[in-house]
């Protein structure tokens, strides 16, 4: 074994960050498509560990909010701090390199690739032998697949998915797919994952099911996590901290104790008499 | 119940990651070798070896090169013969600005020139997808054509306007030009499709093969694992356009022996891309399945009625041809858009089970 494939693990990286200290820090985004503000000068932060949920209506700007944090969408004002480093405009593939992974709430799986295929391309930002040694195949090519393919295993493993491994994704059911798209991300070693909706369309066993990877990945690998929901029970058990948005502006932001109980998003939620 | 896969176990990730994981497929591959390799030479005739043995494998090598585009990176391009034609053009100015090169070495360099042109033709598919690349793309088919025709330079000022290959040796031994015997051409070209093959085969299995794959299936996400966009596609119009480069130089140098520009016209573009198809996108073994159909359905018209005693003219051979393979495309198109690639994997699973239903 060289060095190289000794390096790889399937946890969150040592970014010098202590539990509980600042990972992510969002000042005064503003986002607007023309005429339409999605977001609406938001600020919140995100801790190293801990689950951070961002809840709210429909159209409240959850899904923009995550678009932005992985440079999907560039702000026209307000900054993002991640790991100490500032920046505005990035592409996403440079937040995937600077520890930014996630899913979405319509499943973005490669259709015509297996299991296996869909979690290891989320292992390509980690692999590095060029085309030469790629066509040559014996030797460091394969020696860096092996010593990849291991990690992958371990995260099918986790994910209890060894069944469906050769199994292209465009056949399995919804729940499981959603689990791949998990899997895909966590190879991608984050330090922050962002989950769009993980539990949507899902029946209740399925739903425990992913309540349990994700509090296993958050507790087990120390992977921060940032995630959007719209079941409030799963919000209030798993999440740390939550902050609220509603028509693109932030409302509450706390302990899911205290949001809960707060005026202003019950009002968001139920509506209120004029 | 020879196709067992029962028994075979594996017990490490390189077994697993080996080239043939069963047993059976890699006796079969041995099997087709030995055919090409000893069998075929030994008992083809001229004939066969000029109009099925040689173009076969030069059609499945160029339809190689268009399926890692098309059939692995998704992007569509109608370009093809250009292409070939750069890498024939390129071969052909090589060869004679250094009469004593190496051939081998030629058609391998050839490859690099296409590989550029493929690239510069690729660029636009940066920032548009489907139709439209496929459009750009036969602005490339136009405009190099025309280049082959206008610009004298490329086929050294003859007064026919064809390039014209002239006998070249290598090891002592003629591979091209009239002299050249035909068997000689074949393990040249056979030699040649073996190497790029099995390169082309390892490039698409590894990690360059899924970036290809996850921006064909759904390029935003393909963005959001980390797959620069950019380098995923033109690494494929460059490794796309090498092969095809040197499809198009052995098409010259080894097989035809003289091209004139509009040899490179649309109807090659097509040729290759029907291969393709039917073959099956996103598969090498089906480039290899659809060539041999294609270039064999004229060969099979032409020569078996006469042989039963049915003679018919050689016109309506060639409408017979393209009505069949019109035909064929819009079947496959329908039925089986995976083509024969998937015809064969439906085959052996059904084998490996037979004879129970699953």
């Amino acid at each position: 074994m060289n060095a190289h494939s000794d390096a790889v693990a399937a946890v969150a990286p040592d970014d010098g960050i202590a539990p509980g200290e600042l990972l992510m820090d969002v000042r005064n985004v503003s986002l607007r498509f023309g005429g339409v503000k999605a977001i609406t000068d938001i600020s919140f932060d995100v801790r190293k560990g801990e689950i951070r949920a961002i809840i709210g209506p429909n159209g409240a700007g959850k899904t923009s909010m995550l678009n932005v944090i992985n440079g999907f969408y560039t702000p026209q004002e307000g900054t993002i701090t991640f790991r100490g480093k500032q920046r505005r405009a990035m592409k996403p593939h440079h937040a995937v390199r600077q520890g930014i992974a996630r899913t979405f709430q319509n499943v973005a799986l490669f259709k015509g690739m297996s299991t296996l295929d869909n979690i290891m391309a989320g292992r390509s930002v980690l692999m590095k032998r060029n085309l030469f040694w790629q066509m040559l195949w014996h030797g460091p090519a394969l020696r860096e697949e092996i010593a990849h393919r291991r990690v992958v295993e371990e995260i099918i493993d986790f994910l209890e998915i060894q069944h469906i491994r050769r199994t292209p994704v465009g056949k399995l059911p919804y729940g499981l797919q959603k689990r791949v798209e998990l899997g895909r991300a966590l190879a991608m070693e984050p330090s922050l994952l962002l989950l769009d909706e993980p539990m949507a369309g899902m029946n209740l066993e399925e739903k425990e099911d992913m309540s349990r990877f994700i509090i296993e990945v958050n507790r087990q690998r120390g992977t921060t996590i940032a995630l959007i929901e719209h079941d409030m029970g799963v919000v209030m058990d798993l999440s740390d901290r939550v902050v609220v948005l509603d028509y693109g502006k932030k409302i509450a932001d706390g302990p899911p104790d205290a949001v809960k109980s707060n005026q202003q998003v019950i009002d968001a939620y139920l509506g209120v008499a004029h | 119940m020879l196709y067992r896969t029962a028994g075979q176990f594996k017990t490490s990730y390189v077994a697993d990651h080996a080239l043939f994981p069963v047993r059976q497929d890699a006796w079969l591959l041995a099997f087709i070798l030995l055919l090409a390799f000893v069998v075929f030479p030994m008992t083809a005739s001229e004939f066969a070896f000029r109009a099925l043995l040689i173009p076969v494998l030069i059609y499945a090598l160029a339809a190689l090169g268009l399926n890692i585009l098309t059939g692995y990176a998704g992007q569509l391009s109608l370009g093809t013969a250009a292409f070939m034609g750069v890498g024939a053009y390129a071969c052909y100015k090589m060869t004679t600005i250094f009469p004593g090169m190496n051939l081998l070495l030629a058609i391998g360099l050839s490859g690099f020139f296409s590989a550029a042109v493929g690239v510069a033709f690729g660029l636009p598919s940066l920032r548009i997808k489907g139709f439209y690349l496929a459009i750009a793309t036969l602005a490339a088919q136009f405009f190099l054509v025309w280049l082959f025709e206008k610009w004298a330079w490329l086929y050294n000022y003859n007064a026919s306007g064809a390039i014209q290959v002239t006998n070249i040796q290598m090891l002592g031994i003629t591979v091209a030009g009239p002299q050249a015997s035909a068997m000689v051409q074949y393990y040249f070209v056979l030699g040649v499709v073996c190497l790029v093959t099995v390169f082309a085969i390892n490039i698409t299995r590894g990690r360059i093969g899924r970036m290809w794959k996850a921006v064909r299936d759904m390029d935003i996400a393909a963005e959001l694992v980390g797959i620069n966009l950019m380098k995923a596609k033109l690494s494929a119009f460059a490794v796309s356009s090498y092969i095809v480069g040197i499809a198009g130089a052995l098409f010259v140098f080894l097989w035809r022996g003289a091209a004139e520009p509009v040899l490179f016209d649309i109807p090659l573009s097509f040729r290759v891309l029907f291969i393709a198809i039917i073959g099956g996108l996103g598969s090498i073994l089906g480039n290899y399945l659809g060539a041999i159909l294609i270039v064999a359905l004229p060969v099979i018209i032409s020569t078996l009625p006469a042989a039963l005693g049915l003679p018919i003219p050689s016109a309506m051979v060639e409408h017979l041809n393209t009505m069949i393979i019109g035909a064929l495309i819009i079947a496959f198109l329908i039925i089986e858009p995976h083509g024969l690639a998937r015809f064969w994997a439906i085959i052996r699973e059904k084998l490996i089970i037979w004879p129970f239903p699953h």
